[in-house]
């Protein structure tokens, strides 16, 4: 049976709900309110300018990208996008936080409701929605291990711009969690809006857990901040969840609170609790007017859009025939759908995407690259599976080949001629091979026609073994089928 | 002979200038004499003599090159509310203590651009929070209108020492700043005259920030056409401020000469207030009279919810504040003192840095913004707000202009408020609904009182309306004739 996961208690099934908050950092070269430049990597504190450091008197002013780059986000959400937006202060003292409150959006975000659509392994589709998206700006951060008696503060992060993209608690459990970021980082990327990239902080997740009884109503929800890979969104869910079930078990309530994961441990821990939440104290911020957008500059964004995610998907499934589930997961790299167009040149579609999905990804991953630096090109790629198509080399072979094309980034039909793997269809040989196997095994022969035509299968067996897996395996099953109905003859 | 210089207005030292009857170094030097007498005013809190002096050399120099800007040699005292770049700039709070800007306000950064000369930074309320420039940590100013061998009277605030180096004609004009009545209550109170101009007209890029949707920066000069001269050299859309208006500046010192036969002047009823001393009601019914004489035609006209004004003004303007204020935090720059973690470091820093009205208007933005009281009293005063603007905007269907007194009392002494805030609030009570509105608005001196002490009225006008407010206000300045205090008279 398929379906979203759910925790087996003592006490019976318990479902979860999930809702995600995607804070996405937006590709722009100048923060959101002031000049300072964005790159990753700087030297401490050079990527600051007099507006981040809030010095007095110090005003901002919105970056006109940033606002174009999260209108285009919501456009491919298939969101509402609202006209009139508002900046607000949300108070708050931190020293990465130089102005005491970080801008952001409250009352009135710049995108409304969405939805994004994710497909799982095991063929089903969800919907997800979109609650809202909104713009605000990254805080500084600590550095505490510079000296033994203080911190250091560093500003290049403060007033990054952000887009905060909140989930509707749709996701039941944290397989759909993992394939809802995945999905969600593919379209940022897709578009341009975010590189997506996590391992540099630009893409993190706080999850909001909960549990219930199957058509029970949502439960009280943990929020556990800062996930920053798929894997660790996916476990700290799974793990959340498992706590939340064991006190509900044992009869105690889950405490409304903010967690952290601990991937070490594999374990959440409380960070704050409702009760000592901050009282953020919004108000529009009046250093800013409210920012319009006007139908013309909306056109003109949704026109900039390249095909979507899911319209590649479509097309994919549409023009090359391939399982949507094929076409979700090459449309989940942003590098993929193209890869793919280029090697299924006059191929089958299907295998080659089965071979990109299984082999070449599994490889890469196990290799830790990305599909750009992968050692196999995408017209190699095309050309093994044209010599599986017209037969020159089988399956299992290939997957040899293809081994030695990850291995040394040689072409497939060199690998081929070099190790002389053409496939055998020359029936004469294929017969020899097979009067050979039959005269070596009189006592499998007897047992096939005893009536075990099981044997057969293992005849086949001898004779790839005897020529090395080249022999057309299709063409052997042939011949000797003939032999054995022949020699009853005789 | 040099202090004559002093007593010059800005068009007549530069007239004197361009004819060559005095130079740039003579009327400095001249100032800085004068400011050096009146050194028990306490007006001034930053001496910049040496730099004058240089800047002084400078201008004549440009002037034998043929060089001269239209403002070269004119010697200026700034608020030291404007970040002025390598001189000390502190709001008169504690908490700034060893500030030195890097950068110039564009307000000040014009008028130097237009050639005029920065002598002295003024006294001032800490962060403008005040109406008598009692709560500085330079110590109160003594104004100039004060009985000789009497008590101390104040100036007004928060701007108190910019109008006091005015009337006692140290300097030809002063910078200042308005938020709820900052420039003309003290203009008011000293005899000069003070113009706040339309929300937007003036960039607040560089000034320190007090309520960001009401800070204006104004002149405070001893005509109405020197405040002319100065707005339109300060004036000006500035792309680092979001708030400012795209507006091209009206030749304003040329306007005044127009003809205003017809012009309709407005009187609100609600500004009549039983409480007003009949010295200033008096004064009112006269400037009334003055128009009359003048072919102004008269017109009653109703603000009705101009008694709301004072409470939403302080319920908006402390929780802009208390937000603004948040990044005096000890951190970057400013005063610090030391605790053991961030929290004990900002409970510190705070404590010792603000004066005690600071903290008392952060306490009110805090509680008006906290959760559970955003809705009865922000939300609800910026609804008041949009009445009051509307009231306005209905009233300027059938006038052009609207004449009011500037404040309920004339100055008072030291100390006579100080124990009770909400009588410190309700000078305020007639300059809060324009700068609500963020209407252009002037005090002009119209009269002296029983005790010999100046009276000023209050002319407000339509946004962006700068001309026809200073062509009215010179009216009532040639009506009225101008002040002087007695010390200075002689």
């Amino acid at each position: 049976m398929t379906g979203p996961r759910t925790i087996v208690g003592a006490t019976g099934d318990w479902e979860l709900a999930i809702g995600l908050e995607v804070h996405a950092q937006v590709t722009t070269q100048s923060k959101l309110f002031s000049g300072a430049a964005t790159a990753f990597g700087a030297a401490a504190n050079a990527q600051v300018s007099l507006v981040d450091a809030a010095m007095p008197g110090m005003l901002p002013v919105i970056n006109r990208a940033a606002v174009d780059q999260a209108v285009r986000t919501g456009l491919a959400l298939g969101a509402e996008i609202n006209r009139f937006s508002v900046f607000d202060r949300k108070n708050y003292f931190y020293p990465d936080l130089p102005q005491g409150y970080q801008i952001s959006q409250y009352r009135h975000p710049i995108v409304g409701a969405g939805e994004l659509r994710i497909d799982m392994p095991d063929g089903r589709t969800r919907v997800v929605g979109i609650e809202r998206l909104h713009l605000e700006q990254d805080a500084g951060k600590l550095v505490h291990d510079r000296s033994a008696t203080g911190s250091h503060v560093d500003l290049n992060r403060a007033g990054i711009p952000l887009m905060e993209i909140v989930s509707r608690p749709d996701l039941r459990d944290w397989e759909e969690a993992g394939a809802y970021l995945r999905k969600l980082r593919a379209l940022l990327r897709a578009i341009g809006s975010c590189d997506g990239n996590m391992e540099q902080g630009s893409l993190r997740a706080d999850a909001n857990v909960s549990v219930r009884r199957p058509g029970a109503p949502l439960g009280t929800r943990c929020e556990i901040k800062n996930l920053n890979s798929v894997r660790f969104l996916m476990r700290a869910i799974e793990t959340e969840a498992g706590r939340q079930v064991a006190l509900l078990e044992a009869g105690d309530t889950v405490r409304q609170e903010t967690r952290l994961y601990d991937p070490q441990r594999n374990e959440t821990r409380a960070m704050r609790s409702k009760e000592d939440a901050h009282d953020y104290r919004y108000f529009p911020d009046p250093d800013l007017v409210p920012l319009q957008l006007s139908e013309s500059r909306i056109e003109r964004l949704r026109d900039s859009l390249p095909e979507l995610p899911d319209e590649t998907r479509e097309r994919l499934i549409r023009d090359y025939r391939l399982t949507p589930y094929d076409a979700s997961v090459l449309v989940a790299d942003p590098d993929a759908p193209r890869f793919f167009e280029a090697a299924a040149q006059d191929r089958s579609g299907k295998r080659v995407a089965n071979w990109i999905v299984t082999n070449l990804f599994g490889a890469l991953n196990e290799a830790g690259r990305t599909l750009a630096e992968s050692p196999v090109s995408a017209p190699d790629l095309g050309q093994l599976v044209g010599l599986i198509d017209d037969g020159t080399i089988s399956d299992r072979i290939a997957r040899d080949v293809f081994d030695e094309m990850f291995r040394t980034g040689a072409s497939p039909q060199s690998i081929v001629d070099a190790r002389g793997l053409r496939q055998i269809q020359d029936t004469d040989a294929i017969d020899a091979a097979i009067d050979a196997a039959l005269a070596a095994n009189p006592g499998q022969l007897d047992q096939y026609r005893a009536g075990k035509t099981k044997v057969l299968g293992w005849f086949v067996g001898q004779v790839m073994k005897a020529t090395r897996g080249q022999a057309n395996p299709g063409l052997v099953n042939e011949r000797l089928r003939q032999k054995l109905g022949g020699d009853g003859e005789a | 002979m040099p202090s004559d210089l002093a007593r010059l207005g800005v068009a007549e030292a530069a007239d004197r200038l361009a004819a060559g009857d005095c130079s740039a170094v003579e009327l400095v030097e001249a100032c800085i004499a004068a400011q050096e007498a009146a050194r028990d005013l306490n007006a001034v809190v930053v001496d910049t003599a040496e730099r004058a002096r240089a800047a002084a050399v400078h201008a004549d120099q440009r002037r034998q090159r043929n060089e001269a800007r239209p403002l070269e040699g004119i010697p200026v005292a700034v608020k030291d509310i404007f970040c002025t770049e390598g001189v000390a700039t502190t709001a008169c709070s504690r908490i700034l203590d060893g500030f030195v800007p890097e950068y110039e306000s564009t307000v000040s950064a014009r008028l130097w651009d237009a050639g005029a000369i920065l002598v002295g930074k003024t006294n001032m309320d800490e962060f403008a929070m005040g109406s008598s420039n009692e709560t500085s940590r330079c110590g109160p100013v003594r104004n100039p209108w004060s009985p000789v061998n009497g008590p101390s009277l104040v100036p007004g605030g928060s701007s108190g020492g910019s109008a006091a180096v005015v009337a006692a004609s140290t300097v030809p004009a002063a910078l200042g700043t308005d938020t709820g009545g900052s420039i003309r209550q003290p203009a008011s109170f000293c005899g000069v005259v003070g113009l706040k101009p339309t929300y937007g007209r003036c960039s607040r890029w560089g000034i320190i920030a007090f309520a960001s949707s009401l800070d204006q920066a104004g002149p405070l000069t001893r005509s109405v056409a020197d405040a002319a001269l100065i707005l339109e050299h300060i004036a000006g859309f500035d792309p680092r401020d979001s708030t400012s208006a795209d507006l091209a500046v009206p030749d304003l010192h040329t306007a005044l000469q127009a003809d205003v036969k017809g012009l309709r002047v407005g009187i609100p009823s609600e500004y009549r207030l039983d409480s007003l001393p009949g010295s200033i009601s008096d004064l009112w019914e006269q400037g009334i009279a003055w128009f009359r004489d003048a072919g102004a035609e008269l017109r009653d006209v109703s603000l009705p919810h101009t008694r709301y004004a004072l409470p939403a003004y302080y319920i908006v303007a402390p929780a802009e504040a208390s937000a603004n204020l948040a990044r005096y935090d000890g951190v970057r720059f400013g005063a610090r003192s030391m605790g053991a973690d961030p929290d004990e470091l900002y409970t510190r820093t705070r404590r010792d840095g603000f004066g005690e009205e600071v903290r008392r208007r952060i306490m009110i933005g805090g509680y008006v913004l906290s959760e559970g009281y955003y809705d009865a009293y922000y939300l609800r005063a910026q609804q008041v707000r949009t009445r009051i603007a509307e009231d306005f905007r209905q009233a300027f269907q059938d006038v052009d202009v609207l004449l009011t007194p500037t404040t309920p009392s004339p100055a008072f002494p030291e100390g006579a408020k100080t124990d009770d805030p909400l009588a410190m609030y309700v000078n305020d009570i007639f300059t809060v609904p324009a700068s609500l509105a963020g209407l252009p608005a002037i005090s002009v001196p119209a009269g002296l009182d029983e005790d010999g002490l100046p009276l000023g009225l209050q002319l407000v006008g339509r946004a962006f309306d700068e001309v026809t407010l200073l062509q009215a206000a010179t009216i009532l300045e040639d009506a009225a004739g101008t002040f002087r205090p007695p010390a200075a008279a002689a």
